[in-house]
């Protein structure tokens, strides 16, 4: 059996101003910080897994209708029957909240995964190859950051028309860029290291250096800003609803819902003032997420206490 | 701000340090691993003391723990560390910052991490000149010229403007040991000074921390894996191994009659020039050890040659003090 | 009696640019140049191990990765069991691969550290079409055992082992496509004495039962004193003493080769301690005319600062043990007093 160093077996041996206290303090404070960190972790995917759902099984959960006007019910203050209240029109908020939730994650889901992964590749890539294909992808992420995004909004939203299309296109433009230039980053350094020369003595083909082997030790980066940028991404939605470029009413997009309620602010707080926390709390989940994992991954190195 | 503290000099032999029982933590899973678990040593003025041993045995830990920089998460557990009768550990974080790097300077292995990459050689010599020493400007150039000449860097005047990445390694360690040395400290702490140096450039660097020890009487605390490097420039050694000391004396002693089995094995696994088949190098079977999960008792049994059952009851001390020669084996007699 | 050499390496160059500042291209001033390597010459007989030894700066690792074709030597041939390896590219390249093999030297970047190393060991005999998908465990099960790391570690990743059990674990990925030669760049240096004593005797074991060929790089002569058979000394981008092991040991022919024998710390304290050379290498940047060891060399003489020693063959027992130094290739008759020989 052997003598495993409890925090007692420690007391025990030591002696001195610092001792026994000392040891078991140490021993809670690590054991709490794992803790914490995973506890926080799991909240947000709580939070973000929670609003998934319900705004999936809406009809299910009998939310159902969300346009439907009631002027009769307007402007009621949350209640058993609308715990949200209700809006100008009558329309219960909740269901409409939850029914944004649709359009506000699927956006955010989408306008972060495929810039991610275009941007992942492309910087992997570049930041492998080098030469003119680097020098290129260079260029090109420098114009798409320099570039005022707005302006960029306003233009296609004039092209394309009003609703969600513009912001699409917009995101999808713009996006990658970042992705890109993290996984560049990350590969310049990573291209370096001896398992990537051992596999090129190996005689691997270059596609499975940069695919298998290079990629997924790069992509870390990448994979915690994406939780940033989901969160970027929902409020970049909001921000276009509220200015009127984004979603088009009767939309229950979140950003229009807040929009909606500005001008009764004063009289009718929830009409605005609960989807808006509700964005909150969605960012919040995210952002936890995207800690937690970068907790996760920065645990993968032993911590002994050195030579 | 003191100046160029070690005007006075001390009478060579004087004791300057003496750690008592230094033990170190750092939490492991459910439980702590000791990365150094009652570490004794004494250090006198213009004496050498080389802690030996494999990587994890604890020495470096030890020696950070002298200044009070044990890396996070780990903390010192138990001990004392007295410097010329002062009590360090528990000393506020202002005394230990005002020790470093005028009386007590260190040296660590990888100068490439300790020099800052975006200010010149020049700038952060100077600045510790100005900031420790109280030299003007100019005097700290002119200082830090002379020190650089004093390390063997060719061309001081122009070395001052360049970045450390545009020196060898080398080159790095010589002005990293210029800085270290330019407050005339009584004690040098050295962490792996020439483990990623050549050996020729390992010589030099030697025999110019030698030449420093013999002028102004300096201590030096010098951590190597190495064991030639240790028995040609210290005093006295100590060997350690999972955090224990498991041999401890006169460096002539412990290298030529090595009493404790890891030492024997360690001497024995040596390459040396020798070309013949007659005494190969022997390695020591096994692994180093689980400090999370150590066997009790003595932590080399379980890759020792002589192990018996009373191992796991011994205690892990040494029989002798550091001026004698201790070892924590009972059992084993030195060799010849 | 001379065997063809399966690898044979002929005025190998490889030269580096510094990076061309603005403030240099507006001075007119020409990039520097590091030249690595200077026309080495190397070659390895089946079944031999050769040990290169070199401080920093030697181009000892460049020389690996130029024969791996990790950097494009800017001269010289390579020519590899009879094949061209400069001229080889693309799927051939990959094809020679299987029979060159290299092992790294920092355990703790050699090895994929998302890959668990059944699958690592076992993938470059897929790669190369040695095995079929379903054999994969048992090869790499075998493979690890013959390291002495066991099957229990098919399914682990590297971190959860040491550095000496991480360089066995490279081993076994190296030997899994079957080489006839197998580089070593400094593949001990990084670990604890007692390790390096176990690897270097698993490499020993490896390199009877399986008659492989070696090279085995390192930046100290006691590592390879047992391991090889011949050895080449590199300095500076050269190759300044090339023999058999007994041979350089017992009578080193270039004042390198001795400063580096003297510079060898002993435990007994029975070396008597002169600083072999004054300064530090100078990097190869600007290597000065004449021998490039001439500015810290003990015996230069005035012809060393002039002109670049020849290789030149001197005597011995084994042959071929030859040495570029106007000086100490003279015959013993006219060595110089104050550098006296090691007793052998």
């Amino acid at each position: 059996m052997s003598a495993h160093a409890s925090s007692e077996a420690v007391a025990a041996k030591l002696s001195g101003p610092l001792g026994s206290g000392v040891a078991a303090r140490l021993q809670r404070r690590a054991a709490s910080e794992r803790r914490w960190a995973t506890v926080t972790l799991w909240i947000g995917i709580g939070i973000v897994a929670t609003i998934v759902f319900v705004s999936l099984a809406a009809p299910l959960l009998g939310f159902s209708e969300p346009n439907k006007q009631h002027l009769t019910e307007a402007l009621q203050a949350p209640s058993m029957q609308h715990p949200f209240g209700t809006d100008t029109l009558g329309r219960d908020i909740l269901t409409r909240v939850i029914y944004g939730g649709r359009i506000d994650l699927t956006f955010a889901f989408v306008t972060t995964l495929v810039p991610f992964v275009l941007g992942a590749l492309l910087g992997a890539v570049a930041g492998y190859r080098g030469g003119w294909v680097d020098t290129t992808v260079n260029r090109l992420v420098d114009i798409v950051v320099a570039f005022p995004f707005i302006v960029l909004i306003l233009a296609i939203v004039t092209i394309v028309g009003p609703g969600l299309t513009g912001a699409y296109i917009g995101v999808f433009a713009v996006g990658w860029a970042l992705y890109a230039r993290l996984t560049r980053g990350e590969m310049l350094v990573e291209r370096q290291r001896e398992y990537i020369f051992a596999a090129k003595t190996l005689g691997y083909s270059t596609p499975r250096i940069v695919f298998r082997h290079a990629l997924p030790n790069v992509i870390r980066a990448a994979i915690v800003f994406s939780m940033a940028d989901i969160v970027l991404n929902i409020l970049l939605l909001s921000s276009l609803s509220y200015l009127g470029l984004g979603a088009v009413p009767p939309s229950p997009e979140w950003g229009a819902l807040v929009a909606e309620g500005q001008q009764v602010l004063l009289t009718s707080w929830w009409v605005a003032t609960l989807p808006g926390l509700v964005i909150v709390l969605v960012g919040v989940g995210f952002s936890l997420i995207g800690d937690g994992i970068a907790d996760r991954f920065g645990r993968d190195f032993s911590l002994t206490g050195g030579g | 701000m003191s100046t160029a503290a070690a005007e006075d000099r001390i009478e060579p032999g004087t004791e300057l340090l003496k750690v008592s029982g230094l033990t170190v933590g750092f939490p492991a899973g459910a439980g702590l691993l000791l990365a150094a678990d009652r570490i004794d040593f004494e250090v006198g003025a213009g004496r050498t003391v080389g802690l030996v041993g494999e990587s994890g045995c604890g020495k470096s830990v030890t020696l950070r723990s002298l200044l009070g920089l044990v890396p996070y998460p780990g903390e010192v557990l138990a001990g004392q560390i007295r410097w010329r009768g002062e009590e360090l550990l528990g000393a506020s974080k202002r005394r230990l910052a005002a020790l470093r790097g005028t009386e007590i300077s260190m040296v660590f292995q990888d100068p490439t991490s300790c020099l800052n990459p975006v200010f010149s050689v020049g700038d952060q010599m100077t600045e510790t000149l100005r900031k420790r020493a109280g030299l003007g400007k100019g005097e700290a150039r002119s200082r830090a010229i002379e020190l650089l000449n004093r390390v063997g860097v060719p061309s001081p005047e122009r070395r001052l403007a360049s970045y450390p990445h545009e020196l060898s390694g080398g080159m790095r360690q010589r002005v990293m040991i210029a800085i270290a040395i330019s407050t005339r400290p009584k004690l040098l702490l050295a962490d792996e000074p020439t483990t990623a140096l050549d050996v020729t450039t390992q010589e030099q660097i030697l025999a110019l921390l030698k030449d420093f020890q013999e002028e102004n009487g300096m201590a030096i605390v010098l951590v190597s894996h190495d064991l030639g490097v240790i028995s040609e420039t210290c005093d006295e050694v100590v060997v350690m191994y999972a955090g224990r000391m498991l041999e401890a004396g006169l460096d002539r002693a412990v290298m030529r009659h090595p009493r404790h089995p890891y030492t024997q094995g360690l001497i024995e696994a040596m390459p040396s020039l020798e070309v013949s088949d007659e005494e190969p190098p022997v390695p020591i079977p096994g692994q180093p050890p689980n400090l999370a999960d150590l066997p009790p008792g003595c932590p080399f049994a379980p890759r020792c040659a002589h192990r018996r059952d009373a191992c796991a009851e011994i205690p892990v001390t040494l029989d002798a003090s550091l001026l004698e020669h201790g070892s924590a084996c009972p059992f084993v007699e030195a060799a010849a | 009696m001379t065997a063809e050499p399966l690898l044979s390496v002929t005025g190998l160059t490889k030269r580096f640019a510094d990076k061309h500042s603005l403030a240099d291209r507006l001075r007119r001033r020409e990039p520097a140049v590091l030249t690595a390597l200077d026309g080495v010459d190397i070659s390895v007989a089946p079944g031999e191990t050769l040990g290169v030894v070199g401080e920093s700066g030697s181009g000892k690792s460049t020389l690996a990765r130029c024969i791996v074709r990790l950097h494009e030597p800017d001269a010289g041939s390579v020519i590899f069991d009879g094949k061209d390896m400069l001229a080889a590219n693309g799927a051939e390249l990959r094809a020679l691969c299987r029979d060159l093999q290299m092992v790294y030297q920092d355990p703790y970047s050699s090895l994929n550290p998302r890959l668990r190393i059944g699958a690592a060991v076992a993938e470059p005999a897929r790669v190369h079409g040695l095995i079929d998908k379903g054999e994969e465990e048992e090869y790499a099960a075998e493979l690890l055992e013959r390291v002495g790391i066991g099957r229990e570690g098919l399914r682990r990743f590297p971190h959860e082992f040491s550095g000496g059990q991480r360089q066995r674990i490279a081993i076994a990925r190296s030997l899994s496509v079957k080489p006839k030669l197998l580089i070593a760049d400094e593949a001990v240096s990084a670990l604890d004495v007692s390790i390096q004593a176990q690897l270097l005797a698993l490499l020993e074991e490896i390199r009877r039962d399986l008659g492989l060929t070696m090279i085995f790089i390192a930046h100290q002569l006691a590592v390879i004193s047992r391991l090889a058979d011949r050895v080449a000394i590199m300095y500076l981008g050269r190759v300044v003493e090339t023999g058999a092991t007994a041979d350089v040991f017992a009578n080193p022919r270039h004042p390198y080769t001795k400063a580096l024998l003297e510079a060898h710390p002993e435990i007994d304290g029975s070396r008597v301690r002169k600083p072999a050379v004054r300064s530090d290498t100078p990097t190869a940047f600007s290597i000065s005319s004449g021998c490039r060891f001439h500015t810290r060399c003990p015996l230069a003489e005035e012809i060393c600062s002039r002109v670049d020693p020849p290789e030149v063959e001197v005597a011995s027992s084994r042959g071929g043990h030859r040495s570029a130094c106007h000086v100490m290739t003279r015959t013993a008759a006219t060595q110089p007093a104050g550098f006296t020989d090691e007793p052998s």
